[in-house]
């Protein structure tokens, strides 16, 4: 039965929570194809995860094996196809509990950067598993700073081979997925070497393993980069080759090849071999990010509908600690940020549909702002969405440091998302690179990209707003945004022109600027994403209340950026004290409102128990209970206690005494 | 590995320092006969090879209870041998044998054994005192339930007296009252002291503490009418068996209630205790040891940091030049010098709290109690300001270790696991910083009724009074001059005076409105939590700059006159909003602040590595390939990753269970 603490706060709902669950889903036919997907899933015990906080390393590794494999049969069974509308629903019900995902990797990559002829080849044996895959680009001295990797390919024009070699000990690659204990090939990216000369970073085709015995191929040393904070169920590995020799014909040669001559041909750009990094960044933000924060949210809030502590009136029932103003500034701005990510990231998901078609035709003129929006969104969610978890966790108080409350591992996992598939900060600079670009451009009159088009819009003068609920109105807080990404630009702009005239060199400036231009490029993603979200709750459906509780999402959303940097609004006075102090009042009113819909809108995210995999954010809020009958399973009760006869035995028998 | 030469970068930085790390050393430990005691005994624990093991991080969590387990008895043995009874000393040893994380004792030596000692009457003692000293009773603190922690008045074990047999029967009366988190009650202990609300004569009387026998002495079975176990896996805490309690009408003696304060009598008359104050002084103490953990905690995430950060080559900076440090990034500076700073400031203001404690602790025990109050709205606010931010650090740390930081050879994960749960335990942080906020409401109320107010809040005597709106505080003019630490220490007492006004405000105004004063209280508590978190960082930015004035070497002065200036700096351009809306700085000023945050940054990076080097920990107990003294980074990494438990086999087992059977088939 669900503990009356829930049902009491589902019978107030303002908004019809179905609906707005198939509107996250974009249609009722895509909720139920997922539920379809997830019910399948959930119901095959292979693919169960109840026992994984209770896992060792190697014992996780080998379900993630055993379920990767199982997933063909069941694939094939349920005739999902790889290209069919499941797919995206399948690894989520899975929670990317699976291995071989850097296969998949290994094969985007592949078919992106490899010519027909080498798709031809590799393609198929890959998807029929016949050999296992790889992505093998990070170094244990160099990630995100690609051009720094220092293996290498000399291509030797009298065998026609390449010779791959890691020259020394920072050289290694490591982290690579898959690669620890699975793979039996690899992307292997390398310097490429002709007649000594260097051309630069490239990806070659290089198998590791023996397809007969799995053992490692000659030349090779490879194994498991030992634990980590998560992904326990990867074998992330390193990999040392020396004199390891792969055909011409291995080098992934769509846009870039070296004839048996040894001449290089270059076609299109060469930052075609990023664009693989390009969406691998966006399709990660969806899945790593915004569900583990959306399933962050359901548990804290759901837990903190049902956890009642000390009292608000005298002489009451204890309250529950979602009627604790604190507990609202701490959980609900959470909520506001996933639905405010989910929604941009549509919108990015449509830019990258767009971009990818375009680059299928060899049209590369969007690449450049593909890449800012995709490095400085995927900086601003990984970035915002960790933190955001890392409250709910911590808003759980002791319960949320236990294992079962599911609230630790999509922490420790979600973390990694800000440093793989690109370092946060650089990729920040590299978004405030090309915002200074285009200010540069806006101001000499040249044309810029339209998402960047109000950067050249001069608007001075000071925020409108007269009282409180002014600030409730979407063009009050949008120009505030506006207003600050503009002014952050700008003064970044002027303080690397003031420099460089003054005679420091250029990358010099560029250093000593890098504080604000990383704060700046913040406050542009931060401004798209208030803008989008307000773009997207006027289009949405009036009926069924859905529309209404959106726009108080939105306003918490922009207005806790104002409230939590009310510095970068006050600091030219387009907003002054007084405003400051109508925001703050109109933000904790706006938590009061939310406050009676915080369980229907982390229901609509429609996680079934099992995805969430916590004692604490069950659908049916009997917290404690399972709390109990969960900790009763763990390993350290149902097996002898092995300390006891070795150390505390003699301890309790009175060894000690005698001193 | 064989002993390598130091990493070059590391060589080189530790040469061009300005000041001796000798010196600041001895200024953290409190002197350089403390220093040398405490490298004795880090000696004595390193060199024992009965503290070797293989790397935890290894291990599975039985393994790792099991090691703990083993260390924990030498460790008791060992000390006794070496005749180490300074408090300070014993918890030098525990922290080197443990290399800083919790074990399955702690509870036994920090909780059990004190409380017998303050609580216990001098027949308790006798009973208890000695067996427990010699671990044939070991024991545990049981106060947290499943449904209650912070707010101690709503536990709900209870203890009935039954004056026929004079006993009292405790009872988990709910699935929430089970006991749940008590460190080592899961597997180690055989005896707990829980807390319980007592009832006798059909009267509730509020919580006591009763000595229950949990385990049979012997075979170590649970006793007929309790269940215990453990909690399951947690974040961190491997090592620490962490249980539940659940009792079913289980009986004790009446002589097993903790009755040197509150009596039962044999006949069920309940004889209440002087003064419920006493409690506190333990709080205060807890409390104080949280704030030098996060000083600590803190402290070690940054000397991995950093060292790995003068290690770490990578991109340019100039274009055709090799490739610059990571620490040489305006931005890497700027993520950890300002946390270097602020561990400086929380290794100092840990001390003053020790050093406050220790001299008021006399006049608790005279029973003074005049200074508690304000020592205890104190240190709670300082508990979770240090905490809060030291935890936000140690993630900060690790995340500018980039990918290797989030491997468990760099660390810090481990750091930050173990650190997280004290923003939780000995009170949860948004309850303590509430705590401090009424007493600064308290104190605002004394002084707008025209009373002077005395101590940490005498700020608030200069608050004008008759002010109707917030704003109108803007009027005030602070002349900030913004490279003196005296004249920042200003600016900060002028923020924490502008909010605590500003909070009291509102509280009034939501009472006003005929709110009930819980309801106010609550509708207020956001605005509350800010008060307090501006009056500790006041607090903080006091101490660090009193402090400077202490230091009698010039170079050690004036490189922590720079870190004090970056950590006044750097709070500021954090916290600008506040600053401007209550007219504190400019515009120009703040522009200026931002500039000068930059420049200091410059001047510290020469000495980065110094000051972490100036911490003093051991490469034992730092337990991270990342922060290595010699540097040796990325060959130790590789040896490290070889032991890891995939790599046990060349083929892993899957392999034949599931990898080729696919290939077979498809």
């Amino acid at each position: 039965s669900v503990n009356p603490d829930l049902a009491s706060e589902r019978r107030t709902a303002s908004f019809s929570v179905e609906k707005l669950t198939s509107r996250l889903d974009g249609g009722t036919e895509q909720t139920r194809i997922r539920r379809a997907v997830v019910e399948a899933i959930e119901s095959d015990p292979i693919f169960s995860r109840e026992n994984q906080y209770f896992q060792s390393q190697n014992e996780r590794y080998e379900a993630a094996v055993r379920k990767a494999v199982h997933l063909q049969r069941k694939m094939h069974e349920m005739r999902w196809t790889e290209n069919g509308p499941e797919l995206k629903y399948i690894y989520r019900a899975l929670s990317g509990d699976v291995a071989f995902l850097l296969h998949r990797v290994f094969m985007r990559c592949i078919s992106l950067l490899g010519s027909d002829k080498q798709i031809a080849k590799w393609i198929p044996p890959a998807s029929q598993y016949q050999l296992i895959g790889s992505y093998a680009q990070t170094e244990l001295g160099h990630g995100t700073y690609l051009q720094g990797l220092e293996t290498t390919a000399v291509f030797d024009i009298t065998t026609q081979e390449f010779i791959l070699n890691t020259p020394k000990i920072s050289a290694m690659k490591w982290w690579p997925g898959d690669m620890g204990r699975s793979a039996t090939h690899t992307v292997v990216f390398a310097q490429l070497y002709i007649h000594g000369q260097c051309y630069g970073v490239h990806p070659f085709i290089l198998q590791i393993r023996s397809l007969q015995d799995h053992s490692l191929c000659p030349g090779i040393t490879a194994g498991d980069i030992g634990p980590k904070m998560n992904f326990e169920h990867v074998d992330n590995g390193y990999l040392m080759l020396q004199n390891v020799r792969v055909p011409r014909e291995n080098m992934l040669n769509k846009f870039c090849e070296v004839q048996p001559d040894g001449t290089y041909i270059k076609q299109g750009s060469q930052k075609i071999n990023y664009f693989t990094m390009t969406t691998v960044r966006i399709s990660l933000i969806s899945d790593e990010v915004i569900l583990p924060l959306m399933k962050a949210c359901t548990i804290a809030i759901r837990y903190s509908a049902v956890r009642r502590q000390s009292k608000l009136k005298p002489g009451e029932q204890e309250a529950k600690i979602l009627d604790y103003q604190t507990q609202q500034e701490k959980l609900l701005p959470q909520l506001a940020a996933a639905y405010a990510f989910h929604f941009i990231n549509k919108y990015l998901q449509e830019l990258l549909d767009r971009g990818y078609r375009e680059i299928q035709t060899k049209n590369f003129d969007n690449l450049p702002e593909l890449h800012a929006f995709s490095s400085g969104f995927k900086a601003m969610a990984t970035q915002y969405c960790t933190s955001a978890v890392e409250i709910c966790l911590r808003a759980c108080g002791g319960h949320g440091y236990s294992l079962l409350s599911g609230l630790p591992s999509l922490y420790t996992k979600i973390l990694a998302s800000c440093i793989y598939e690109g370092e946060n900060t650089i990729l920040l600079l590299q978004t405030a690179r090309f915002l200074i670009k285009c200010f540069s451009a806006a101001s000499a009159g040249q044309p810029i990209p339209p998402s960047v088009i109000y950067l050249s819009a001069v608007k001075a003068g000071k925020c409108p707003a007269k009282n409180k609920l002014d600030f409730l109105n979407p063009d009050i807080y949008t120009e505030a945004y506006q207003h600050a990404a503009v002014r952050l630009v700008r003064s970044t702009a002027a303080k690397l022109q003031d420099l460089i005239q003054s005679g420091v060199k250029k990358h010099e400036a560029w250093n000593q600027c890098t504080v604000q231009l990383a704060q700046a490029a913040k406050a542009h993603c931060h401004y798209i994403t208030v803008k989008n979200f307000v773009e997207t709750v006027e289009k949405l459906d009036t009926e069924a209340g859905i529309q209404k509780i959106m726009k108080h999402l939105c306003d918490l959303f922009a207005l806790h950026g104002i409230f939590s940097n009310a510095g970068v609004f006050l600091h030219d006075g387009y907003i002054s004290g007084a405003q400051m102090d109508m925001v703050t009042a109109s933000y904790l009113d706006l938590l009061a409102v939310i406050r009676k819909d915080a369980v229907p809108l982390v229901d609509a995210f429609d996680f079934t128990d099992k995805s969430l995999n916590s004692a604490l954010g069950s659908y049916d809020g009997q917290v404690y209970q399972r709390l109990y009958e969960w900790a009763q399973k763990s390993p350290t009760n149902t097996q002898t206690n092995p300390a006891y006869e070795r150390y505390l035995k003699p301890l309790l028998h009175n060894t000690l005494s005698k001193l | 590995a064989a002993a390598m030469a130091m990493n070059a970068d590391l060589r080189r930085e530790r040469a061009a320092a300005t000041f001796q790390p000798e010196l600041l050393t001895h200024i953290l430990d409190g002197g350089a006969e403390r220093t040398r005691r405490r490298k004795e005994i880090e000696a004595l624990v390193f060199n024992d090879p009965d503290f070797q093991h293989e790397d935890l991080n290894f291990l599975s969590r039985s393994q790792r209870y099991e090691q703990a387990i083993r260390k924990s008895s030498l460790m008791v043995m060992k000390l006794r041998e070496y005749g180490i009874a300074d408090p300070e000393e014993i918890f030098w040893f525990k922290s080197f044998v443990h290399r800083g994380r919790p074990e399955p004792l702690d509870l036994h030596l920090g909780m059990f054994l004190p409380t017998l000692l303050t609580q216990a009457t001098p027949e308790q003692q006798d009973r208890f005192f000695m067996p427990a000293w010699n671990l044939e009773i070991i024991g545990t603190y049981a106060q947290t339930e499943m449904g209650h922690g912070t707010h101690l008045r709503g536990l709900e074990t209870t203890a009935t007296y039954d004056p026929a047999t004079q006993e009292f029967i405790l009872n988990s009366p709910t699935v929430t009252s089970i006991k749940w988190w008590p460190g080592g009650l899961g597997k180690t202990s055989n005896h707990a002291i829980v807390l319980a609300q007592l009832y006798t004569q059909g009267q509730c009387k509020g919580l006591h503490a009763f000595i229950v026998p949990i385990r049979q002495l012997g075979t170590h079975e649970p006793l007929p009418g309790i269940t215990v176990g453990d909690i399951g896996p947690k974040f961190g805490y491997d090592e620490m068996d962490n249980g539940y309690l659940k009792m079913d009408n289980f009986r004790i003696p009446r002589e097993n209630m903790l009755m040197k304060y509150a009596q039962v009598e044999p006949d069920g008359t309940y004889v209440k205790p002087l003064s419920d104050k006493l409690t506190y002084g333990t709080m205060v103490f807890i409390r104080s040891l949280i704030v030098g953990d996060s000083a600590q905690s803190l402290s070690r995430a940054c000397t991995i940091a950093i060292r790995y950060s003068a290690v770490r080559h990578q991109s340019e900076l100039k274009p055709g030049e090799p490739e610059p440090q990571i620490l040489d990034y305006q931005t890497q500076q700027y993520k950890l010098f300002p946390l270097l700073a602020t561990a400086y400031a929380f290794q100092f203001v840990g001390a003053y709290i020790k050093n406050t404690y220790r001299r008021i602790s006399g006049d608790i025990s005279d029973g003074d109690l005049s200074e508690l109050p304000e020592l205890h709205a104190l240190t709670a606010g300082l508990k979770a300001f240090t905490s809060w931010t030291a935890n936000a650090g140690i993630e900060e740390c690790r995340m500018a270790c980039g990918g290797h930081g989030y491997s468990r050879c760099s660390g810090i994960p481990d750091i930050y696991v173990t650190f997280t749960p004290s923003c939780t335990y000995e009170g949860e942080n948004t309850v303590m910083m509430l705590q401090t906020a009424r007493f600064l409401v308290k104190s605002y109320t004394q002084v707008s009724s025209g009373q002077r107010v005395t101590g940490i809040v005498s700020y608030l005597n200069e608050l004008p009074r008759q002010r109707i709106q917030p704003q109108q505080v803007a009027a005030r003019s602070v002349t900030v001059r913004i490279s003196d630490p005296a004249s920042l220490v200003e600016a900060y007492k002028a923020r924490a005076a502008w909010l605590v006004e500003a909070a009291a405000k509102n509280l009034q105004a939501e009472l006003n409105h005929r709110r009930s004063k819980e309801d106010a209280w609550n509708r207020t508590s956001v605005d509350l939590v800010r008060a307090s978190e501006a009056h500790c960082h006041y607090v903080v930015v006091k101490l660090f700059t009193a402090k400077l004035s202490e230091i009698t070497d010039a170079a050690v002065r004036a490189v922590l006159t720079e870190l004090c200036l970056l950590y006044a700096l750097y709070g500021i351009s954090k916290n600008t909003g506040d600053f401007l809306q209550a007219g504190i700085l400019t515009d120009a000023q703040i522009t200026q602040v931002n500039q000068r945050v930059k420049e200091l940054l410059a001047i510290i990076r020469p000495n980065a590595v110094a000051l972490v080097d100036s911490f003093d920990f051991h490469d034992a107990h730092l337990g991270s390939v990342l922060g290595r003294y010699d540097g040796n980074v990325y060959e130790n990494m590789f040896e490290w990753a070889k032991k890891s438990p995939l790599n046990k086999t060349e083929v892993h087992e899957s392999f034949h269970k599931h990898l080729k059977p696919l290939q077979a088939k498809l």
